[in-house]
């Protein structure tokens, strides 16, 4: 019953949805204030259905309900409690419908902010955001119906694939939607401005927390995918340029530099007709990164059986969406105000540069991501375009891009000084020369481009610390040696200072990790018990190899124990085999020993039946999870950044209203 | 500074950014793109050897062969051809006789693909996309139905217990 009425919801918020997306557009015709203020109780409306709608499958998935198809198909009585939680969104409808909740969560937001927001423009991005919702909510009920019943019910469902089984894979998905859909929010802004042909300072103010807050999340989520397949695949790799991967990478590289145009429009006034288009194209790349994911379309080592009347349409939305802003953008981007040119050498001529190297960076990608397909559908070749190929395009257009970064910060607004800005920052360059020609000499005939990154990486850190530290010294007559003067005015900086700090220093964070690698080792042998194989500085040696139980697996476990090369030991790594009865799936689970922010990593072959000898590689990982700890520093920065005053009390009319608790000022 | 000389120099940073970005994307276009191949298309047209490909089909019934310190031989079939593959490290989880896969490297003088990446779908019913099509082009695969024509011990896929969600493949490097 309970799934009937869930199913009932979803119809509903489909109907309330249409109301939300045609309400203001009919009463911005007709002039009706009345008929306008609809569109915040139809977005609430949506909301809560949807929500009904999502308790009410997971609720079944919760009981194991198998009279529910979706539930047969990715549920077992023996499944562990979180993850009859997490199939909820494993598997395509489920996940679908975590999708349009997020979106009419972030529709309900809109609507229930309390900022200094024109009503004409609020009401236009309730409406697009209403339009959205509908298309996505229809998509489900027409293609992905998640409470199709089944009759006779079954008796036990055919479970989880065993890789979703894990807990990276329960939080992945949750992250990375709220990422891409919030982006939803700035396209639906940006439409709004679009169709009122009015854009301004005011705009941008209030698409910046929205902006961040995706970024933020997005940023979470591509590296809790990254973690999750680097340790439960056992291949040890962290990125694999895979198309999935791409389809995430692609809008944080767009959001990226969207998140940096609004600075420059809320400061400068300028950029104006980019930002607008940057807003629009961060969103399409999210719903292309929906249709790469969902159709199938792109071979990947992510698997997926195809549908074709899903793939189309999702295409068909696509279209709408994208070649309906599209236009829209080029029949009214010419009749917006054009904000002034500035000086190349300054804050905004850093950030448009920024810009230039995220986008062509952003196309770099969409290229090798999306050409097989062209390729395929014109010429029937069949091509893989790999690492190589992402590796020789993207790194050369990131480095100058890491390199100005410091910079950029450092120079002022309008006019900036290149000599000024380098002799403040003499401190990290010199860090960074120092620490990477170190590095070099005392990895002498390793690889060259490591040292490279760590200075890269060092000056990165450096330079995002330099500037919190300059300007608590402040300048001329103010500026100060008292260490409690620095440290209190450092504290009294916006946070928006602290956050872009922090959110620098993550950056560089990431690629001391990523620089890291070129020395990471492996090691690959048969071992029997009491043998030992080693990597870079470890040895592992092979105690025991015993089965163990899970609570719906049995696993061939090998017991390992991880030296050092002098002999003393630094602990142990368990690595097996997990046969899930159900799927009747082996999978690997892979080892990890983590020694500082470096990880030794084992990983199980083959097991032989005779004499207890197993296929074991070895990995040593040196500094690897600076990777994710970076990431995570970037998505505080964005944190620290929403707290900033400026987010609060936005413009000066907001100034009289009453502060709002801190919760609220996040939301907004 | 002008108006104008402000603007040209914005055009032309935008200019340069482009033009090394198309510039990086055509020189990696010519040197890093694998093509895929089916073991007819490698017996029919010849691929030279030390050329990187992908080389995509079943693994032959009876033709795996571990041999010591992690190699392990195997033949790619579809049907039509065969190609002899050799290989070391960890084979994926679903790496098995009659099992579609994608194997990557290069073919060697004597005729023997030395595969430095192989990839099977982790599911059981799952045919890589690229092998599904050059059975097809052998005639043994029909859509929705899977192995039209089995060979011995290979299941015909069932599509009801296809996976839809996201998840990664097996995959394994040497």
């Amino acid at each position: 019953m309970l799934i009937e009425v869930g199913h009932f919801a979803l119809a509903l918020a489909l109907a309330l949805s249409l109301v939300q997306a045609v309400m203001p557009v009919w009463a911005a015709r007709s002039g009706d204030q009345a008929l306008r203020a609809v569109a915040t109780p139809a977005a609430l409306g949506t909301f809560a259905c949807i929500l009904f709608s999502f308790g009410a499958l997971t609720y079944a998935h919760a009981t194991s309900d198998f009279s529910v198809q979706n539930v047969v198909e990715n549920s077992h009585t023996m499944k562990p409690f979180l993850y009859k939680l997490s199939g909820v969104w494993g598997n395509h409808e489920g996940s679908m419908l975590l999708w349009v909740l997020i979106l009419a969560l972030f529709g309900a937001l809109v609507a229930v902010a309390r900022n200094s927001v024109p009503p004409t423009l609020r009401a236009n991005t309730l409406a697009v955001q209403g339009l959205i919702t509908f298309v996505f909510v229809l998509f489900i009920i027409t293609t992905s119906n998640p409470f199709a019943r089944v009759s006779p019910a079954p008796v036990e469902g055919n479970d989880l694939n065993p890789l979703l089984q894990d807990f990276g894979l329960a939080i992945h998905p949750p992250l990375l939607y709220v990422g891409y859909v919030g982006f939803s929010i700035t396209f639906a802004f940006a439409i709004a401005a679009l169709i009122d042909g009015r854009i301004d300072a005011v705009w941008a103010r209030a698409v910046r927390p929205w902006t961040l807050t995706a970024w933020s999340f997005l940023t979470l989520g591509i590296a809790m995918g990254s973690y999750w397949a680097y340790y439960e695949l056992g291949w040890g790799g962290w990125w694999f340029w895979d198309p999935v991967e791409n389809a995430s990478l692609m809008p944080w590289l767009a959001g990226t530099a969207l998140l940096h145009s609004t600075v420059v429009m809320e400061k400068r006034d300028a950029l104006k007709v980019w930002t607008v288009l940057l807003a629009i194209l961060t969103f399409s790349l999210s719903l292309l990164g929906t249709f790469i994911v969902r159709s199938g379309v792109l071979t990947s080592v992510h698997s997926f059986a195809t549908d074709p009347t899903r793939g189309i349409f999702i295409l068909a939305i696509l279209i709408l969406f994208i070649g309906g802003s599209l236009t829209l953008f080029a029949w009214r981007a010419p009749m917006l105000r054009q904000g002034g040119l500035f000086a190349p050498i300054s804050r905004e001529g850093a950030l448009v540069m920024n810009n230039l190297f995220l986008a062509a960076a952003c196309a770099t990608v969409f290229v090798g991501t999306l050409y097989p397909l062209l390729l395929e559908s014109l010429t029937a070749e069949k091509i893989s375009v790999g690492p190589p190929f992402f590796n020789y395009t993207f790194i050369p257009l990131a480095i100058p891009l890491l390199l100005i970064v410091p910079f950029g910060q450092t120079l002022a607004w309008k006019r900036g000084d290149v000599h000024a800005a380098t002799q403040r920052l003499f401190a990290a360059l010199a860090v960074a020369l120092v620490v990477g020609l170190a590095v070099l000499a005392y990895t002498w005939g390793g690889p060259m481009m490591a040292p490279v990154g760590i200075g890269l990486g060092a000056y990165l850190v450096i330079g995002s610390a330099l500037e919190i530290v300059s300007r608590a010294r402040g300048y001329g007559a103010s500026r100060t040696r008292s260490a409690g003067v620095v440290w209190r005015r450092a504290l009294g900086l916006p946070r928006s200072a602290w956050g872009t700090a922090f959110a620098h220093a993550g950056v560089g964070i990431v690629v001391l990790g990523i620089a890291a690698q070129g020395w990471a080792t492996e090691g690959l042998k048969t071992l029997k018990p009491g043998e030992s194989l080693a990597s870079g500085p470890y040895v592992a040696t092979l105690d025991r190899v015993g089965p163990r139980m899970g609570e719906n697996y049995s696993e061939t476990t090998a017991f390992l124990t991880i030296r050092n090369t002098a002999g003393d030991m630094i602990g142990t790594v368990e690595t097996g085999k997990r046969f899930y009865p159900s799927r009747k799936m082996t999978v690997t689970e892979s080892g990890l020993l983590t020694i500082g922010v470096s990880q030794v990593y084992a990983s199980l072959g083959e097991v032989m039946p005779e004499g207890g000898s197993i296929g074991l590689r070895l990995y040593y990982k040196p500094l690897v999870l600076l990777i994710w700890l970076g990431a995570v520093v970037m998505a505080l920065g964005g944190a620290v950044s929403l707290t900033d005053r400026r987010m609060r009390v936005g413009a000066p009319a907001r100034a009289r209203a009453k502060a709002l608790p801190a919760g609220m000022a996040a939301a907004e | 500074m002008t108006r104008k000389s402000r603007r040209l120099i914005l055009i032309a940073a935008c200019g340069a950014v482009l033009a090394l970005a198309l510039g990086l994307i055509l020189s990696a276009m010519s040197g890093s793109i694998v093509f895929f191949r089916s073991p007819t298309e490698v017996a029919a047209q010849g691929v030279a050897p030390g050329t990187r490909f992908r080389l995509g089909g079943l693994v032959k019934d009876g033709s795996v062969q571990r041999g010591p310190d992690q190699t392990v031989d195997f033949a790619v079939t579809d049907t039509n051809a065969t190609v002899q593959v050799q290989y070391r490290g960890l084979l994926p989880d679903l790496f098995r006789e009659g099992q579609g896969i994608v194997a990557e490297g290069r073919l060697e003088p004597g005729g023997i693909f030395r595969a430095d990446t192989v990839l099977a779908k982790h599911d059981e019913s799952y045919m890589p996309r690229e092998v599904a099509d050059a059975l097809k082009a052998q005639g043994r695969w029909q859509e929705g139905k899977g192995m039209v024509e089995k060979p011995a011990a290979t299941k015909p896929a069932d599509a009801s217990t296809a996976i839809t969600d996201k998840t990664l493949g097996q995959r394994s490097e040497r």
